[in-house]
């Protein structure tokens, strides 16, 4: 029988992951995807709490506002790499060590 | 068969994920994410989360997935990055994140939670609809707000780079 630990398990395994990818990858845009991970994560953890533990909908709740997170924190991310892109030449983080040029 | 639902949808969002992980192209990871994220609204299902499922592949696989790509190709030769220049610290990360994924597990396998009797799910969207416009309805207008605060930004930043571009080549 599937519980909810069987989910918190896959969360933590998908956490895990996300940190993997935000401490290895040097590439902005890889970055970013391994924060959707780590957001995903905990949404997945939000949702499996909100159907196994007496709360009603509310985490579902704040599932949807973290979503609305994600999604602005893309958008503005994604234009401050292009914008660094432009100005810079150049992708990997670890070589940006200026912010003008 | 709910058992082998589960299994199936979470195997196929971890094993994505470490493929995202490890691939050296940036596309495929792109491309990899998008079976992430769709496994993930299929556990959504799971738990009888309708109205976050949709949400879910509407915003991930719809939009925030859209964007990166449109990243990637407007930024076109960080594809062809070389192999060596890939990764970096992968020693240091896979301790972190293996600490992470050990410390998180045994907390999660040792704590007795209190859980309820499970029954079946029932629709979700009239109860949340409900609960953003009375319960939640500040943070509702704040994440508004925020968004377009984060369209105007998003938009300011590209525009007053590209206007300093023109500026600088004439």
């Amino acid at each position: 029988m599937i519980g909810l630990q069987h989910y918190l398990v896959v969360s933590a395994i998908l956490f895990a992951i996300g940190v993997f990818i935000i401490a290895t990858r040097r590439h902005g845009i890889m970055m970013l995807m391994g924060v959707e991970l780590v957001l995903n994560s905990a949404n997945l953890n939000l949702i499996a709490f909100s159907r196994y533990v007496e709360t009603g909908v509310h985490g579902q709740v704040f599932a949807i506002f973290v979503i609305i997170l994600a999604a602005a924190e893309a958008a503005v991310a994604l234009a401050i790499i292009l914008s660094i892109y432009q100005h810079l030449a150049k992708i990997n983080l670890d070589e940006v060590h200026s912010m003008k040029e | 068969m709910f058992d082998f639902a589960f299994f199936l949808f979470a195997a196929t969002t971890v094993a994505s994920a470490l493929f995202v992980a490890f691939t050296p192209n940036i596309v495929h990871a792109a491309f990899a994410l998008v079976f992430t994220f769709g496994s993930l609204a299929g556990l959504y299902v799971l738990l009888g989360a309708d109205f976050l499922a949709v949400t879910q592949v509407a915003i991930y696989v719809g939009a925030i997935l859209v964007l990166m790509l449109f990243g990637i190709m407007y930024t076109h030769n960080i594809a062809r990055v070389s192999g060596e220049q890939v990764m970096m610290q992968i020693g240091p990360g896979l301790v972190v994140a293996v600490l992470t994924l050990f410390v998180l597990t045994a907390t999660v396998v040792s704590t007795h939670w209190p859980t309820k009797e499970i029954t079946l799910p029932q629709p979700t969207v009239d109860r949340i609809g409900v609960l953003i416009l009375t319960d939640y309805l500040l943070p509702f207008e704040i994440a508004g707000l925020l968004l377009l605060v984060a369209l105007v930004g998003a938009a300011v930043i590209t525009q007053a780079s590209a206007g300093k571009k023109e500026a600088g080549e004439s």
